[in-house]
């Protein structure tokens, strides 16, 4: 039956399900019939199957509701729609081009959901073309194929991180019998040069993938002109126009300037950090988002000053308590916190590779000020979506005029049907590479391979990688409260020590795990975190039984591998309502 | 701290110590003891994980507790504290070592990082040795403040049973004593093997019982065995620097997925360790200057080869710990092939009073947690007025390990024992082999998903991957149940773990599918498996 009907929707010019005696679908045939376009009614209401037609619909579209209009086998809406688009010029739009577009599917971003989102339309046998341009950030960094992750996120960001636990590693190994000269120093050159290596062999492994499945992809700034249409601008500033009949907007996010005097002049982001010609010495590393923290993590690693300023809290929206910990980890690592502070100047005192930089800052709490001076700034307060210069205002696809953000169903698409998205731009989505690589090839099954399976948002699991990494999946304690009230919740908790840290001598009573359950939901478990190490390495595995239905007598039966951390999940069973103490005192 | 020592000094109590001389008289005092009269609630023989856990469970719950512990040394003599296998010659020294071991490649790494340090870094075994004895006593000192804190007795005497309520212990200098309970649990364990007829071998070999507690670097080194103990331990061996030999008669990890053991060993050879194959060893010889000359012959050439090294290493199985417990004074059966001591499924055995849990009962999975829930559920159906029983079938569906013989690998592995094997690239495995699985199911309904994958963090120094693989078995009809999961890499019992609930969960591929990967972790590379074998595709993972 489904595959009947998108049999149906694929010849057909015009499609219309509907049911005789409905009076929206009786304006709806009629304004084809006003544009004189040829259209195929099917009226459920008469054919025995209708109702189970009803139901394939709901799946294909997410709409139950008739009419259900679909026009060149883009899936248009209701009447409501159908008349929006009428008014909008989309539909005579969608009504003349038949495959007169230069291609199926144009994909603006080449970051890691683009890319996946457009690989996989080329393996359905689709022409496919990838825009992607990487604006120079106001330090001038610039980078190539592969956005965010590969460039300036995920990749450097734990190769650093990696780093910086070898400085740790190195110090315990005289603990286990290596020995040499204690006084080992960073060189900061040597480790961006090779991360950097690294990752132009990533970028030229992501280029060589799009030739490889035909993928077209042009080093190009994209922008919606009118519907359909997308103008593409080089770096000399060329401009090319082409077509698409569909297209998914994958541009991401880019790191958020404060607005004060001297930001954009002498501060950092991200952006600039991972490629950074020289050691940045002592830092001020402003914001407490994972970014901000899992920078001056590792800046502190390498035996830098680092200060971290923070507005509010840390790790915004992470569980709280588990937030406080990785910063209480920090700072008896060395990394300083300026609590509650926000700057409102920088000034340059030197130039220099690193210079000399003075910043004011204020307070949040009263009028009190201070001021620092530091060789970096690092600025981590948050990223801003860049969807507001790519034209969509011209072709009517909403954002959020506050975030920037693009809300989109739940099968990505957005308020103009041929029109979706996929990545962190999307509104109230996980902002997280593989969510963005795994609802970019779902869309592409979904938009040419007769699939229905549509990206499962919920459990998604995550791994802060701050010196004591962070691993979570579901929901936070606060959260869970929030939801599911706290008398219905059974919170499980412990401290750990993990083996390889006693000889060590590394911190006990540190790393903790925590669970929280439904008590009256069999003690399902809603939320999982873990701050110790290997914490995403543990996490991932969790996050698979959680998909299917863990509970905390499921972590009791199971026995643990021995000696792990991750074991400690196996035999949780102080409730935190108990209050009994958590410490560890022998094994 | 002192008025502990202290207390624990005291720790006799209101007991005598008697000397052999005298000890006749009071036997027949205890004997006479009858129900109420005796000394304990409960006795337990042998403070390893299993037994602790078991005195500790019945002293919460108001019994009076007694704990004897004694280990008898090691033909080389080595002995240790409290707390039996896994803490002081099993699982803790071993991963501890391994960690040594990965450190050592961790500062091979470093420069490529950016870290200034000179290279080679040398390895002194004494240090570690020290560092990690000084752990592991530290926890034979955790234990014993536990006994105390709840108020268990502990007695540091060997025992032997004297009647079926009675048993003797005897102290290292030979003063006896007489204990009597109303239930006695037996946990004494295993101990290693040592080969048969071959010439030298117990003369000059040592075993795991002694390579944790050596003092001295054991030098160039013979690892016979194929089993994990062997493999682990010609691991960190090699990973600190010294030249290790491992000689295997067969096959190695008999019982594990065989592709993965090949992959393990594979790994080690490409890494320094030496392999001899198909060989078994005849002879051991101490020469003049104090080295070991190993005679062995090579079966598939028939011919005899010979080595000199300075420690010979066996790893070839384990006994129960039985001989000295005169269990037919007190009319406990025994298994008359393994010696192993045959109980119900209350962990009764033939005198209904007696139990045995542990490693030193027939037909039980040789592992640590294992050990831990049934002392603990033993306890609280003797004197909790529980009736939980002891799930083996469950828990051998998923269950830790510890360091363990040859003969119940096999058996572990195929009855879907999570386990990690800490070799230099650790390998870790829950449910069905690869084999195990065609065999039950048939080749055509099986389809295993597959990928060589390189961690993140191998990229920056360029180490080799080549042996950095993960599958999946699963059922092929959808929705594609997972009957196994083999994970060769990084940080494997931590990946391990998660997976294992997941699989316990009733996990189908699907489902993995569509959980969200962490990024950039190696786990990851479990929830993107996407190549079966069967489609022949290459499953190297490029790119993201």
């Amino acid at each position: 039956r489904r595959r009947r009907l998108l049999g149906l929707i694929e010849r057909s010019r015009v499609v219309i399900f509907s049911k005789s005696y409905c009076p929206h679908s009786t304006r709806v045939k009629e304004l084809f019939s006003s544009l004189g376009a040829e259209c195929y009614v099917l009226e459920l209401d008469q054919v025995d199957d209708g109702a189970k037609i009803q139901e394939v619909l709901l799946e294909i579209t997410n709409q139950k509701t008739v009419p259900n209009i679909f026009v060149n086998k883009v899936h248009v809406g209701g009447c409501d729609q159908t008349f929006q688009a009428y008014q909008s010029g989309l539909l005579q739009k969608l009504l003349q081009e038949d495959s007169a577009y230069d291609y199926d599917l144009i994909v603006i971003g080449g970051g890691s959901g683009g890319l996946s989102c457009a690989k996989e339309a080329a393996i359905l046998g689709k022409k496919v073309m990838v825009l992607d341009f990487v604006v120079p950030s106001p330090q001038g960094t610039s980078w190539g194929l592969g956005g965010t992750c590969v460039n300036v996120g995920c990749i450097p960001k734990k190769l650093m991180h990696q780093a910086a636990l070898l400085g740790q590693a190195l110090h315990d190994s005289g603990k286990f019998g290596w020995e040499y000269n204690q006084q080992v120093k960073h060189n900061w050159e040597t480790m961006t040069k090779a991360i950097q290596n690294h990752i132009r062999s990533l970028n030229f492994g992501y280029g060589l993938s799009l030739r490889e499945k035909a993928v077209a992809y042009v080093n190009s700034y994209g922008e919606f002109v009118e519907h359909h249409k997308i103008k593409a601008t080089n770096k000399k500033g060329q401009e090319t126009y082409y077509t698409a009949a569909q297209f998914v907007i994958a541009t991401g996010e880019r790191p958020r300037y404060l607005g004060i005097q001297g930001d954009k002049e002498y501060c950092i982001t991200s952006d600039d950090l991972f490629s950074l010609p020289y050691c940045p010495g002592k830092t001020l590393v402003v914001g407490a988002s994972y970014v901000a923290l899992e920078c001056a993590g590792f800046l502190a690693g390498f035996g830098l000053d680092v200060t971290v300023m923070v507005r509010s809290i840390l790790l915004r929206g992470f569980d709280q308590e588990m937030a406080e910990k990785v910063g209480s980890y920090m700072e008896q690592h060395g990394v300083k916190f300026l609590w509650k502070f926000i700057p409102v100047m920088v000034q340059q005192l030197e130039k220099g590779s690193p210079g000399k930089l003075k910043v004011l800052a204020k307070s949040t709490e009263g009028t009190e000020t201070i001021e620092g001076v530091y060789n970096t700034v690092l600025l981590a307060i948050g990223r801003d979506s860049c969807t507001r210069k790519i034209g969509l205002e011209k072709i009517g696809v909403k954002i959020n005029e506050k975030s920037g953000k693009i809300p989109v169903n739940d099968v990505e698409q957005t308020n103009v049907p041929y029109v979706y998205a996929v990545g962190d731009i999307l509104e109230g989505k996980p902002e997280l590479t593989p969510v963005a690589i795994q609802s970019g090839k779902l869309l592409a099954r979904r938009l040419f391979g007769a699939s229905l399976e549509k990206c499962d948002y919920i459990n998604v699991p995550t791994t802060v990688f701050t010196p004591l990494e962070y691993g979570c999946c579901g929901l936070s304690e606060e959260k869970a409260i929030e939801v599911y009230k706290k008398e219905n919740l059974e919170i499980y908790h412990t401290l750990f020590w993990p083996l390889e840290w006693t000889v060590a001598g590394r911190e006990n009573n540190t790393c903790y795990a925590k669970i929280i359950c439904n008590k009256f939901d069999h003690d399902r478990v809603l939320g999982f975190h873990i701050l110790g190490p290997n914490a995403g390495e543990v996490t991932q595995g969790f996050a698979a039984a959680m998909k299917c239905g863990l509970t905390k007598q499921l972590l009791d039966d199971t026995i643990g591998i021995h000696p792990t951390c991750g074991e400690v999940f196996t035999t949780l069973e102080i409730t935190k309502s108990s209050g009994l103490d958590i410490t560890q005192k022998g094994c | 701290m002192a008025a502990m020592a202290a207390a624990l000094r005291g720790v006799g109590g209101r007991f005598r110590w008697w000397t052999p001389a005298v000890a006749g008289g009071v036997r027949g005092a205890a004997q006479g003891a009858v129900a109420g009269q005796r000394d304990y609630d409960l006795l337990v023989i042998g403070g390893g994980s299993g037994g602790l856990a078991c005195a500790k469970e019945a002293a919460q719950l108001g019994r009076k507790v007694a704990v004897v512990d004694y280990v008898e040394p090691s033909p080389r003599g080595t002995r240790w504290g409290l707390g039996g296998t896994c803490v002081n010659v099993g699982c803790i020294p071993k991963k501890l070592m391994h960690q040594a071991a990965l450190l050592g490649g961790l500062i091979r790494d470093a420069p490529h990082y950016g870290w200034e340090v000179a290279q080679p870094v040398p390895h002194d075994w004494r240090k570690m040795a020290e560092a990690v004895q000084n752990h592991v006593k530290s926890l034979n000192w955790g234990h014993r403040v536990q006994l105390h804190d709840r108020k268990v007795k502990y007695f540091n005497v060997k025992a032997g049973f004297v009647d079926e309520h009675t048993v003797r212990g005897v102290a290292k200098g030979g003063k006896e004593i007489l204990l009597s309970a109303d239930h006695i649990v037996i946990a004494t364990g295993g101990r290693p093997r040592y080969p048969a007829h071959i010439e030298g071998a117990l003369e000059y070999g040592i075993t795991s019982d002694d390579i944790f507690w050596l003092k001295e670097s054991p030098g160039k080194t013979l690892v016979v065995g194929a089993s994990y103990v062997a493999l682990e331990c010609a691991g960190f061996l090699t990973g600190i620097g010294l030249d290790t030999t491992v000689m295997m008669r067969s096959i190695p990890l008999r019982g594990f997925d065989q592709q993965m053991s090949s992959l393990v060993t594979e790994h080690m050879a490409s890494h320094g360790t030496r392999f001899l194959r198909g060989c078994t060893p005849s002879q051991v010889r101490r020469l003049p200057d104090g080295q070991l000359q190993v005679t062995w012959e090579d079966r598939t050439t028939g011919k005899e080869g010979t080595g000199t090294f300075n420690t010979v290493l066996w790893a070839v199985g384990r006994a129960p710990d039985t001989r000295s417990l005169n269990l037919e004074k007190a009319g406990v059966d025994t298994s008359p092939n393994t010696q192993k001591i045959l109980v119900d499924s209350r962990e009764a055995t033939s005198v209904p009073h007696i139990y045995a849990i542990g490693d030193v009962v027939e037909g039980r999975p040789e592992l640590t947690p294992t050990a831990v829930m049934a002392g603990r559920l033993l306890a609280q159906r003797l004197f909790g007025g529980s009736s939980d029983l002891m799930d083996y079938d469950k828990v051998s569906s998923l269950a830790g390990r510890r360091l363990q013989p040859g003969e119940a690998e096999s058996e572990a592995s195929s009855s879907g024992v999570p386990t990690t094997v800490f070799t230099p690239l650790e390998y870790g495995c829950v449910g069905l082999s690869e084999e195990e699985a065609v065999s039950r199911h048939g080749q055509e309904r099986v389809e295993v998903y597959h990928a060589h994958y390189k961690p993140l963090e191998f990229t920056v120094p360029g180490r080799d991957a080549s042996q950095c693989y993960v599958k999946m078995v699963c059922l092929r009809e959808p929705p594609q149940l997972v009957l196994g999961l083999h994970f060769l890499g990084p940080n494997a019992g931590e990946v391990t773990q998660g997976f294992a609930l997941g699989i316990k969960c009733g996990a189908s591929y699907v489902q993995v599918m569509q959980t969200v990967g962490i990024h950039p972790t190696c786990s990851e590379e479990i929830v993107k498996l996407r190549i079966s074998k069967r489609s022949g595709l290459d499953p190297t993972v490029t790119g993201c």
